[in-house]
């Protein structure tokens, strides 16, 4: 009995574990191993080379992962930015405010994006919601602000605030208001008081919020497809393309180990800096 | 020392919406002196201290601050500087880091600023190792020495305290109660303790004030608030005491209400007469009370009961029933009173020992 009970935790765990053995694990092993396979191959049965990472650079690959973490990089630091006042206001202000603000902000998630993003589309182009009327009132109108990079940012920042609001006002909920009172008495101003106090305190929210939405941003294609039109090609297209109109598994599995590195690296380095039980209301 | 107040409080009134926490607080605190608040909790001791130090602000009334008005300052920018109920320490900086904050704010040099942290931490009679700990890793008496060193470091023209030591152990905040005055003796300056309790009041302070309901009903040495108190209120705040409902008479001075109390000669002359016809309340404190052996006197004497018996460590306390009335007598255990419950004795009290509470009720605001 004793010798079972002793491997209680593992039995346990065994069924989840081959889940994701299959659904996880697997998956990643097959691309790993075609991305070291030549070119417009579909077997790994054979010789291994790197001529994929060799394409990358040759063919301007990497521009499209530039693009796509350069852009996640730019709509996740505007979040921090715009999402900083209001989960602030959400964890120390609003009170009973703050349901109302999360009911409307997860009401959002119930819509499919892409239907969401025409809708956007629908509203910013020429001749659309906003033009269209104050055309037609006031004889003023202007081109579209669709179909190039700052609408595609705008549309990541759109559509991956929830992942950094909550986890944001989780975190400055976190902040105990006493420290913030104790360091304005002993004479700091407010900036101050945000970049000593605040921001070390609520780095754990900062850290998931920011890590949710960067790797989010990292894979989108509906914002650089939809509202962009395409105005610069983002690496999960490239991919994409790869895989099927390129009829080039190994490229692809090779941009895909190239952009999982390059994310789980960041979230695995975010995450070990964190303490995530602190988050999770664990006690230390 | 100047004899101008350090701090004046001039008509502090602080309301929250119908409820008026404060009604027109007066109040001088001398410079290098240790004022202690004491009062019930809802006396409105933390409001006070919280516009004191800039938390809050006060619906009118002035605050000045060796005469310059501070009541509009935010809480940042005035000289002054509190240790929290909660401490209220940084638990991401280590020690030293917290010590060195108000320094780090004011522009210190790093090298400067280490240099009198690990000063105050021996000031603090902590190890100068503790320097790099975090401060989860400190006790309590540890953290309280802590938050103290980082008062300090801000080096407040007033140190405010709000109830710092209310979480910790009895023996430890007995130590940390002296060591407070050590240190106020040491460092010279202005120290504003807010407490519930009366102990750590009377171990402290030179001037002690007594809050009830918003309003000071007393402000006075600790002797003064203890042996003479102005009314029924302090007098039962400040510990164990026997209160006798009494009028004044024209042939003896006084006259007890509910108990017989045989006054020998008259009140007038112990000074504790009251004109015939008048309310008041005799006090006298349970260790100025004697049992009388027969052919012994007082100038007070009362007939009673013994009732009950408690041994409080280094003192004994009876219980003696006196018409109904129970009184209070504390002896030290050297002079312990050798009687069982049932027996009759005679109480006996000096008129120097008693004193005559004149109370006016406060006119209504």
């Amino acid at each position: 009995m004793e010798r079972i009970d002793r491997r209680l935790g593992f039995l346990s765990a065994l069924p989840l574990g081959v889940v994701l053995a299959l659904s996880f694990l697997a998956p990643m092993l097959v691309i790993a191993i075609f991305s070291v396979m030549p070119q417009k191959v579909f077997s790994v049965l054979n010789m291994p080379d790197f001529s994929s990472f060799g394409v990358i650079i040759s063919q301007g690959y990497y521009k499209s992962l530039l693009w796509s973490l350069g852009m996640a990089a730019v709509s996740t630091f505007m979040l921090l930015i715009i999402c900083w006042p209001l989960a602030y206001g959400m964890a120390k202000v609003f009170n009973r405010f703050t349901l109302v603000l999360t009911i409307a902000v997860v009401m959002t998630l119930f819509v499919s994006e892409n239907i969401r993003l025409f809708g956007w589309v629908l509203t910013l182009m020429k001749g659309g919601l906003f033009e269209g009327h104050i055309r037609h009132w006031t004889g003023i109108g202007w081109d579209s602000p669709l179909y190039n990079v700052s609408v595609i940012v705008f549309g990541l920042v759109y559509v991956y605030l929830p992942f950094m609001l909550f986890p944001l006002a989780q975190g400055i909920s976190m902040v105990p208001d006493d420290a913030r009172q104790a360091a304005a008495d002993l004479g700091a101003s407010r900036w101050r008081i945000l970049w000593e106090i605040d921001l070390p305190l609520a780095a754990p929210g900062i850290v998931i919020g920011s890590l949710l939405s960067f790797v989010l941003a990292a894979g989108a294609t509906a914002e650089s497809k939809i509202l962009g039109g395409q105005a610069v090609i983002v690496i999960s297209d490239d991919i994409e393309t790869a895989f099927t109109f390129g009829q080039n598994w190994p490229l692809g599995a090779a941009l895909s180990l190239i952009l999982i590195g390059i994310i789980g690296g960041l979230a695995i380095y975010g995450v070990s800096r964190v303490d995530l039980d602190a988050i999770m209301g664990r006690k230390r | 020392m100047s004899t101008d107040p350090i701090l004046r409080l001039d008509g502090i009134v602080k309301r929250f919406g119908d409820f008026t926490a404060l009604h027109g607080i007066n109040l001088d605190i001398t410079e290098g002196e240790f004022l202690t608040i004491v009062g019930p909790s809802g006396s409105g001791k933390s409001t006070l201290i919280r516009l004191l130090v800039g938390m809050d602000e006060v619906t009118s009334g002035e605050i000045r601050l060796r005469g310059k008005r501070i009541d509009q300052t935010p809480a940042n920018e005035r000289p002054t500087c509190m240790v929290f109920q909660s401490l209220a320490l940084f638990p991401h900086m280590s020690v030293g880091q917290n010590i060195e904050f108000p320094l780090k704010i004011q522009g210190v040099p790093v090298t400067d600023r280490k240099a009198r942290a690990l000063e105050l931490l021996e000031t603090l009679r902590l190890p100068t190792s503790f320097y790099d700990k975090r401060i989860n890793q400190c006790s309590g008496g540890e953290k309280q020495r802590v938050a103290l060193a980082r008062a300090l470091a801000f080096d407040p023209e007033i140190l405010f305290f709000d109830e710092p030591l209310s979480a910790l152990d009895y023996r430890l905040r007995k130590t940390l109660e002296k060591e407070l005055k050590d240190l106020h003796n040491r460092t010279g300056k202005t120290f504003v303790y807010i407490t519930h309790s009366l102990e750590e009041a009377m171990v402290m302070s030179d001037r002690i004030a007594i809050m009830k309901e918003g309003r000071f009903e007393q402000i006075a040495v600790a002797d003064e608030i203890y042996g003479a108190p102005v009314s029924r209120f302090v007098a039962e705040f400040m510990g164990e005491v026997n209160l006798f409902d009494v009028t004044g008479a024209a042939k003896t001075g006084l006259e007890a209400q509910n108990v017989e109390i045989n006054i020998n000669g008259n009140a007038a002359d112990l000074g504790l007469a009251l004109n015939p016809g008048n309310p008041g309340t005799l006090m006298v404190r349970p260790e100025f009370v004697r049992f009388l052996p027969p052919g012994e006197t007082a100038d007070f004497i009362v007939a009673g009961k013994m009732h009950a018996e408690y041994a409080l460590g280094s003192r004994i306390q009876y219980e003696v029933e006196a018409a109904g009335k129970m009184l209070t007598v504390e002896k030290l255990r050297e002079d312990r009173f050798m009687g069982k419950p049932g027996d009759k004795v005679m109480l006996g009290f000096d008129g120097e020992a008693a004193h005559l509470i004149l109370e006016s009720p406060h006119g209504a605001d």
